[in-house]
């Protein structure tokens, strides 16, 4: 059944669509990461110009990262404070990031920065987290206890003044390294128009030793806050949000991550960062395919705004 | 005295048959974008008079309709590999090209006049002037430039260039059909419609026509709305997604 996007100006199959958001919902909904980064290349493979792409994926991402976090809340697995200390620094990194993304879009240089970033950070995060996660998951195969924390090994930033306690994260820390995750969140997420949590969640993970069901929902509340504040810039400057791909993407985006979520919980924090690894680490190798191997068309278009 | 002679001598050869009328219509003039729209075709018919008797008719006609939609500019990218990685490292600006055109006839081009009349005339994909941005200036090119060739390929792969030299059909010596193909992601705007009739290798008559692509009903109050009033539209996104998010959360709460 077709229907007519009146702003991506083409047909396309709802059922199509809101199968792509049920499926992205899914995974979204488990591993606490907006879905972004999954979402925007298959609308593109389905011949949504990439700009309409990238400004309509916001509001899907943040309808199921909203159902999910109202989830996460329900259980008592989220962090406020932190989600909004994050936001805070994430704010001034979006800025940044939207003023290096149209230096880049007028130097015809985008793709390339945003190939380079997928590949470098998919494959060096999706690749870390799978070792980490191995090595836990073999511990608990010979039956010895996982490491939970180990007092003795703090890393540097912990010396950092600007002491903070959050309460629900159970974690004492210098708002230091909260704030310079949240600015390098805010920053790539402008550049490769995704809200970054794939990135954030194991560096609240790795580096602030946060719980990983925490930090789950933590990231879906600050995902939700980009991305919704996303849908508003990319609606007032770009003029190219598809309301009707929006919707079409929600619906099927929300039934995903309600399952999505659930069954994330029924899965051990080391296995569920073993697949969330995984799934980054695959994303992140067909973009270094897309760079190395040599392009079906050395040539492409691009419409220029009239001057 | 003698040049005013030369002068009309050379009018009149240059249109050896202006006599000859051509009058079109369309099977539509407004194509209305609804939201089961997916591509349509719009048929233009025509006849021609002759005017000078059967002996025209001879010779046969040949018909040449190019179709041009709004005008929108294209980069065209080339990527090269550098340092093991491909990356765009060149590029051309065509600037207010037709977003759409067609050129339908009832033969191949190159058979319906000589090189340089379907230059002077702008008959077919490789005639058509595509303006490029060249450093300061703004020219078209050879035809074979690999920008122009590479832009009219990805064009005409999107479907929104063509040339078709079967796609206008002599229903009698002087009575033509051709369908306008246009694609389900046409742009909206104003199409201009020129429709060129040969003889004998040179033109003889010549009309134009246009048609409107649309948005109607709620395609047109969406896209008015994301154009106009982005803010507002942008917040009503937001709250749909909200809505939606929290609507889900109750539909699926189990306790």
């Amino acid at each position: 059944m077709q229907t007519y996007l009146p702003v991506a100006n083409l047909p396309v199959d709802i059922f199509l669509v809101a199968g792509m958001g049920l499926a992205v919902g899914f995974i979204s909904g488990m591993f606490g990461i907006g879905g972004g980064f999954l979402m925007t290349p298959l609308l593109i493979f389905i011949g949504i110009s990439p700009a309409v792409a990238v400004a309509s994926v916001g509001s899907h991402v943040a309808a199921s990262s909203f159902t999910g976090a109202i989830h996460y809340w329900r259980q008592r697995a989220l962090d406020l404070a932190l989600a909004l200390m994050l936001l805070g620094a994430g704010i001034i990194g979006t800025a940044t990031g939207v003023w290096l993304f149209t230096e880049l879009r007028e130097l015809d240089q985008l793709d390339l920065a945003i190939g380079l970033a997928y590949v470098t950070l998919l494959t060096v995060v999706g690749a870390v987290m799978i070792f980490e996660s191995a090595r836990a998951e073999l511990r608990a195969r010979k039956g010895m206890p996982p490491i939970l924390r180990r007092p003795g090994s703090h890393h540097w930033f912990h010396g950092l003044p600007l002491k903070f306690r959050f309460k629900r994260s159970k974690i004492y820390v210098s708002v230091i390294p909260v704030w310079a995750i949240g600015f390098i969140i805010g920053f790539i997420g402008a550049i490769m128009g995704i809200g970054g949590g794939f990135l954030l969640v194991p560096m609240l993970i790795y580096f602030l030793r946060v719980p990983t069901a925490i930090v789950i929902g933590t990231s879906m509340v600050l995902t939700l806050i980009t991305m919704i504040s996303a849908t508003v810039m990319h609606a007032t400057t770009n003029h190219l949000v598809d309301v009707v791909l929006a919707v079409l993407l929600m619906i099927g985006g929300v039934v995903g991550a309600q399952f999505g979520a659930r069954a994330g919980q029924h899965i051990r924090g080391e296995r569920l960062r073993l697949l969330l690894g995984i799934l980054v680490l695959l994303v992140g190798l067909r973009f270094a395919y897309d760079l190395i191997v040599p392009p079906a068309d050395a040539f492409s278009l691009r419409p220029v705004r009239d001057v | 005295m003698p040049r005013l002679v030369l002068a009309m001598v050379l009018v009149l050869l240059a249109h050896p048959a202006a006599a000859e009328r051509l009058v079109v219509s369309l099977s539509n003039h407004r194509v209305q974008i609804t939201s089961s729209f997916a591509g349509e075709d719009v048929v233009l018919f025509g006849t021609v008079e002759p005017d000078r008797g059967q002996a025209a008719l001879k010779q046969g006609y040949d018909l040449v309709v190019t179709v041009t939609g709004p005008r929108e500019t294209f980069r065209t990218r080339r990527k090269e590999r550098v340092a093991g990685i491909w990356v765009n490292v060149d590029s051309r600006e065509f600037v207010r090209v037709p977003s759409y055109l067609a050129v339908l006839t009832n033969r191949p081009v190159a058979d319906i006049a000589n090189p340089e009349t379907l230059r002077s005339l702008q008959v077919g994909l490789d005639n058509f002037l595509l303006p490029q941005r060249i450093g300061p200036d703004i020219a078209d090119t050879v035809r074979n430039d690999p920008y122009r060739v590479a832009f009219v390929r990805l064009e005409s792969e999107h479907g929104l260039y063509r040339e078709a030299p079967n796609a206008v059909t002599f229903l009698t010596p002087t009575v033509f059909r051709a369908a306008i193909p246009l694609p389900a992601d046409i742009p909206t705007g104003t199409f201009g419609i020129d429709v060129k009739l040969f003889s004998g290798g040179a033109l003889v008559a010549r009309t134009n026509s246009a048609l409107e692509v649309i948005k109607v009903g709620f395609e047109q109050y969406v896209a008015d709305a994301a154009r106009d009033y982005g803010l507002l539209y942008g917040v009503v996104t937001a709250l749909i997604a909200l809505l939606t998010g929290w609507l889900a959360s109750v539909v699926f709460r189990r306790d």
